[in-house]
């Protein structure tokens, strides 16, 4: 008799979320799926409002990453406003969204999964997590939670306020950078650079205690999108979208987010609120595609930094040219946190970050607009229609999350097909199939423009339909 | 000019006559919430928020309309008030759409300042989420009416200092609320002088300029008794 397991709730991730398990006959793993249990409708309720109050109610779809949703709102709105922000307004964006990839990335490294790494996956579950992280090594612990802090220290000078802040506003900033805050950006710099640093030699280590993880952690070929700038150089903030192949072909390149539909499809299967994003012109299921840091890392050919350009020669040397093991996330994302960080220090450097010219204003001028951004977990649609008057007529949001959803479930098959042997399922075991989903840092609030917290739930059904087996876990 | 004494919260203090109880406790430094008054503009008593407690009469009146007289006893503080304003402010809330975490006001608005002032912490009444609808016809201002809450000082500055008289409330009950021109869509009233009194006069962010996103509507409201005094006395300075 073939059986079922679901794991609900997954753990240490942002939402609400659960995994399956069928088991066939034999008692060998068939197919997992990873579903996402909450719905929450952002796109409908939007309809109506005024364009300009899209980006601080987008915002409120993730706790974590509002700077992602108020930059890609605010450049929708500018497409639909017609307007070319002031050129320090940019430069104060991409020094926020870098602050912002610094915060994010450091609490996916730090706060959620660096306890399996390095308190080890074996280790008690009532205590792998981050207090856990603390008693055992309060060095790390609090360097991590420092780090984190810093990104949302300059989020709160140059947005108001460290989450849903207001300062991102359709035609650029609403406030300017002081003198007072840039200085004490730069003081600290040095520590967050070394914190970084350590850290990556810390991972190095990981990545060598635990080839199994590393190699079948979602490992396989995917396409991956993302933004590029001027010379293939890695970009969060504006650029050309590229896809590229895990052979590191690129496939299109250029594209232009006006036209995301022609290349992106949505699909949608039973069981989950999660949408299956695919590349459009391979096909569904074929088009599936990563994005993020891993993605952001497989299509740029630098970082365009001294020191994460080194760090890059090293991550392509253990995980090849182009990475294709989930695990690898992890890794990418601290090379990304010490990439932003050294674009901070040239940021703050520029004659123009403390000038007061940083917002445009303009009229409804188009009826439509895309708009785009590179959110730490991948990069992020908008696309409004509006009427006349600047009213909400259609909202689309197509997130991070969600594009690498057919990967997610492809990494959960792997990783229950490696380590699953009939329905008695170890307690490290469950915590490797969450884990492998944990790499992805998947954000489930924004996803289904939902929210929530995330405990773990298995569960084992026969091939009739039947629960012959079930975890819970808070 | 008459003087009359009066007693509030138990302190003696003068008026002059023809001041209303409201006017009387401000002079002297006695806070009593509002919402509907707004300085410069007459006064309705439409929002229920200022009403206070007289010796010998048996109901609350509100202080803004009730003028003051020669040895009344006035309480604005009492368990009794303080209970009344709060549900009568859970009431307001729950009557609209006040959702402040994406509102263009949010920390510059007078509704919120209230409810903070008078203890409100939640509302004991379900929501009705009315769909009241916004309009962005305007070129320069919007109005969302899922926020407006009937203080009509909209109205008021409207007719009686920018002399143009736009807007005014239509239906009872739960289906009021203000309309402009004859029903129309704003940006089609002729009679509107895009001046932007309204959207200085409005304590919420029901009226605001087009373009404001979360939390940055900002408003000047000493602009209206300026107007009011200069109209009036002739005094053109501020």
């Amino acid at each position: 008799m073939s059986q079922k397991i679901l794991i609900d709730p997954v753990t240490r991730i942002g939402g609400h979320g659960k995994i399956s398990i069928n088991l066939d006959a034999a008692g060998e793993v068939e197919r997992a799926q990873f579903h996402v249990s909450e719905y929450r409708g952002f796109e409908k309720f939007c309809e109506g409002r005024p364009m300009w109050e899209l980006a601080g109610i987008t915002a409120r779809i993730c706790g974590i990453c509002p700077v992602s949703h108020l930059l890609a709102s605010s450049k929708t709105v500018e497409k639909i406003m017609g307007v070319q922000i002031p050129s320090a307004g940019k430069k104060l964006r991409r020094l926020i969204n870098s602050a912002q990839i610094v915060q994010s990335h450091a609490l996916s490294f730090f706060h959620l999964s660096s306890p399996d790494f390095f308190l080890g996956w074996d280790y008690d579950p009532a205590k792998r997590n981050i207090f856990g992280l603390m008693a055992n090594d309060p060095e790390i612990a609090r360097a991590g939670i420092r780090l984190r802090q810093f990104g949302q220290k300059i989020i709160e000078f140059l947005a108001g306020r460290k989450i849903h802040s207001a300062g991102i506003v359709p035609g650029g900033m609403e406030f300017p950078l002081t003198e007072e805050a840039r200085q004490w950006i730069l003081d600290r710099l040095p520590e967050e650079i070394e914190t970084t640093r350590k850290t990556i030699a810390i991972f190095k280590k990981v990545l060598d205690k635990y080839p199994e993880e590393a190699n079948i952690f979602g490992n396989f070929p995917t396409l991956y999108m993302g933004l590029v700038g001027e010379d293939n150089v890695w970009e969060n903030y504006e650029g050309k979208i590229r896809v590229t192949d895990s052979e590191g072909n690129i496939i299109a390149d250029d594209l232009n987010e006006d036209n995301y539909q022609d290349f992106i499809g949505e699909a949608v299967e039973p069981g989950t609120y999660l949408k299956y994003p695919y590349y459009k012109p391979w096909g569904y299921p074929k088009g599936d595609y990563r994005v993020g840091p891993l993605a952001r890392l497989n299509i740029c050919s630098r970082m365009g930094t001294i020191k994460a350009d080194r760090e890059l020669l090293e991550y392509r040397d253990r995980a090849g040219v182009v990475a294709t093991s989930s695990f690898y996330f992890h890794y990418a994302r601290l090379v990304e946190i010490l990439a932003s960080l050294e674009r901070i220090e040239q940021l703050l450097d520029d004659s123009e970050i403390l000038s007061t010219r940083i917002r445009a204003t303009a009229g409804i001028n188009n009826l439509e607009g895309v708009g785009v951004s590179e959110a730490p977990r991948g990069i992020l649609f908008h696309h409004y229609k509006v009427d006349e008057n600047g009213a909400i007529a259609k909202v689309n949001l197509i997130i991070a999350t969600g594009q690498n959803n057919l990967s997610m479930n492809k990494t959960v098959t792997q990783v229950a097909k490696h380590y699953i042997r009939g329905n008695d399922i170890p307690e490290e075991i469950i915590n490797r199939i969450e884990a492998s989903i944990r790499a992805f840092d998947p954000c489930l609030g924004c996803t289904t423009h939902a929210t929530g917290q995330m405990p773990l739930h298995i569960q084992l059904l026969s091939s009739e339909g039947e629960i012959v087996n079930e975890i819970w876990r808070d | 000019m008459s003087v009359k004494t009066l007693t509030i919260n138990g302190e003696l203090i003068s008026a002059r006559a023809g001041d209303t109880i409201l006017q009387a406790a401000k002079d002297n430094g006695i806070y009593i919430p509002t919402l509907c008054h707004l300085e410069g503009l007459s006064d309705i008593g439409a929002c229920r928020m200022c009403m206070v407690e007289v010796e010998g009469i048996n109901k609350l009146l509100s202080a803004c309309v009730t003028e003051v007289a020669e040895g009344m006893v006035v309480a604005t503080n009492t368990e009794k008030l303080k209970e009344y304003r709060r549900m009568n402010m859970e009431l307001i809330f729950a009557e609209g759409n006040h959702t402040c975490a994406v509102c263009v006001a949010n920390s510059n608005c007078e509704l919120q300042d209230t409810a903070v002032a008078v203890g409100m912490e939640h509302t004991r009444f379900s929501y009705r989420f009315p769909d009241r609808g916004v309009d962005l016809s305007h070129p320069q201002f919007g109005i969302d009416r899922n926020r407006c809450i009937l203080c009509t000082r909209c109205v008021r500055v409207c007719d009686e200092i920018e002399g143009a008289h736009v807007w005014d409330i239509a239906n009872r009950g739960e289906e009021a609320e203000i309309v402009s021109g004859l029903n129309q869509p704003w940006g089609e009233v002729d009679a509107c002088t895009a001046c932007g009194k309204c959207v200085n006069a409005c304590p919420t962010g029901a009226i605001s300029y087009k373009g404001s996103s979360v939390a940055v509507m900002q408003r000047d409201r000493g602009r209206i008794p300026f107007l009011a005094a200069a109209r009036e006395k002739q005094q053109w300075t501020r």
